[in-house]
């Protein structure tokens, strides 16, 4: 039984439900079609770091299991461990090869800036799940890294609560708040993508006078 | 009567979906993409590993470099080591770092309070069994801070002078029981209970690691390994990995501030080089409406390679 | 437990390793590449507004 106007207009789930299927235009969620200007090798250097990344959260959530020590005694653990450092390698390559072109599309034209935004901050907390993650490697680069990395931190005010010699909250920064921070900002980012459309091309800029 | 407004030219962007499109298959695309991604990291990962330098255990550095380490402890009797004068987060001992008259290390506050003597009186301390390391504790306590200071410090000189820093070649003075408590705390490092001391004692379950690495980071031997293996604060060091493997190339930019004037002899160099780099991170977010910045792709157009397809066509 | 250090490149301030010079490099390769590189083509549907269902 469908609700009455009055219930209608007041229905919070009619709310959230119309939010959510007006964030993208109909069809536009998983489109078997793309503007014919989307043809250039550049493009798939996007869907690159997704999977790069999808490789990273597999490898980390093995390393998860074996716990925070295993790869130092499992020549499997190091296998995963291995995999893991160079998913985050081509992770980041495949990134930052993603904004050398978006940047030379000047994808921000259209109402685009947020995507481009998104981006950026999301490339920024991706290197900072990356820090945590040299963290809590138990061994002479994390003896390193955090000593080195506390003076810069604490240079800042906020070494009293992110303390980078604590490997039981640098672990729990980088297997949990972090790959939720980036993966939430992850999705805003491909939201607004399939929002917007892939922008067109730059000559194609139309000028009109506003009067 | 007609009124003239001043006229403006403003671009404006075509609606992506007002093009003709062509097929494009978005899932394969993903699915293919991650059968790449996953078979290169297997590859990679099969061919060159990854690496695993052993942790700096307290015995391996004692046995390495006990010179350094009975320095060390000295120093933190001392009140002269790096975290016996670091300020904030540990203690009062420094305003810590500054940029632009914001003392942001300073207003961080206390919130790690560590005695850095303790780091070497605590794990003595717990020691049982000893009769000489208890009655050299019982000297110590009995001296006022200002007769222990003086001690340590000139224990600290003497060994500085000594061939190599020997402790066994340190020529005589008024140390007090500053050799006696630094012997024992040497000994301590090499049956490896010091770290267990300094992090579980208490608790039992240690996850916090900071007295030990405070301890560590006091001493040169740490410092001594990582420059060897050209991590160093200016060799560019957070690039960098050990041995030939891939470090952290985004890095390039927040390191190579460290690597220059006036950061490179700077004592603000940490907090100046972060307020700098959020600067610059916060205009690579907001490129889209800098002006100038954002109008380099018309003015250096890569774009006319990438949808030459497209332009073609409309020839 | 000293490991040899990598192999480093030195050019006035810049010191780099060989490893992050390769990667690096090799970006900027397939950066340039998937520029120039065709793309395949494919048919082009040209009315517009098309029914996704």
């Amino acid at each position: 039984m469908s609700a009455s106007p009055e219930e209608h207009d007041r229905s919070w789930t009619v709310a959230v439900r119309n939010r959510v299927s007006g964030l993208v235009p109909p069809g536009q969620v998983l489109p078997d079609q793309q503007p014919a200007y989307v043809a250039s090798w550049i493009y798939v250097f996007g869907v690159a770091t997704l999977a790069a990344l999808v490789v990273v959260v597999g490898s980390g959530v093995v390393l998860a299991m074996g716990g925070a020590a295993w790869w130092h005694t499992s020549s499997f653990g190091h296998f995963v461990n291995s995999v893991h450092l160079w998913s985050v390698e081509l992770f980041f390559a495949a990134m930052v090869i993603h904004l050398w072109g978006k940047f030379w599309m000047a994808a921000w034209r259209g109402n685009r800036g947020l995507t481009w935004a998104t981006g950026v901050v999301s490339f920024v907390a991706s290197i900072g799940a990356a820090f945590t993650g040299y963290l809590v490697q138990s061994n002479f680069d994390s003896q390193w890294i955090s000593g080195e990395a506390k003076d810069g931190i604490n240079s800042i005010g906020i070494g009293g609560f992110f303390n980078v010699l604590n490997p039981g909250q640098m672990l729990l920064w980088h297997v949990t708040l972090l790959p939720v921070a980036v993966g939430i900002i992850t999705v805003m980012h491909v939201v607004l993508v399939r929002r917007h459309g892939v922008v067109p091309p730059l000559d194609d800029e139309r000028e009109e006078v506003a009067r | 009567m007609s009124t003239t407004h001043a006229t403006r030219t403003r671009r404006r962007t075509p609606d992506s979906h007002d093009y003709p499109t062509r097929h494009y298959d978005l899932v394969k695309e993903f699915v293919i993409a991650l059968a790449i991604m996953t078979g290169l990291s297997l590859v990679l990962a099969g061919v060159f590993s990854s690496p695993d330098d052993k942790a700096i255990s307290m015995a391996s550095w004692a046995k390495a470099d006990p010179a350094d380490l009975v320095a060390t402890a000295t120093g933190e009797l001392a009140g002269t080591t790096t975290s016996a004068t670091y300020g904030a987060p540990y203690n009062d001992a420094s305003e810590g770092q500054s940029v632009l008259g914001l003392k942001l290390q300073k207003w961080g506050g206390v919130g790690i309070p560590i005695n850095s003597a303790d780091l070497v009186l605590q794990p003595l301390r717990a020691v049982s069994g000893d009769a000489q390391l208890a009655n050299a504790l019982q000297q110590w306590d009995a001296l006022s801070a200002d007769q222990q200071t003086t001690r340590a410090t000139a224990y600290a000189d003497a060994l500085a002078k000594a061939p190599d820093g020997d402790p066994a070649q340190v020529s005589q003075g008024s140390y007090g029981p500053v050799p006696a408590l630094t012997t024992s705390f040497l000994g301590l490092a090499s049956s490896g209970g010091l770290e267990g001391s300094l992090t579980s004692s208490a608790t039992f379950y240690g996850s916090d690691q900071t007295r030990a690495m405070l301890l560590l980071s006091d001493g040169a031997y740490l410092e001594d390994q990582a420059v060897a293996d050209h991590l160093g604060g200016d060799q560019w060091g957070m690039m960098n990995e050990v041995g030939n493997y891939p470090g952290q190339p985004w890095m390039w930019l927040y390191t190579f501030w460290y690597q220059v004037k006036p950061f490179s002899t700077s004592e603000n160099a940490d907090t100046q080089v972060w307020a700098l780099m959020m600067l610059l991170t916060v205009g690579l977010i907001l490129v889209p409406w800098i002006p100038g910045v954002r109008s380099i792709p018309r003015l250096i157009p890569v774009h006319r390679l990438i949808w030459r397809q497209h332009y073609r066509r409309k020839r | 437990m000293v490991w040899a250090a990598g192999r480093y490149i030195d050019w006035g301030v810049v010191s780099i390793s060989l490893t992050n010079l390769l990667v690096i490099v090799g970006m900027i390769v397939i950066f340039v590449l998937a520029l120039v590189i065709p793309f395949p083509r494919e048919h082009v549907r040209e009315h517009e507004h098309e029914d996704d269902s």
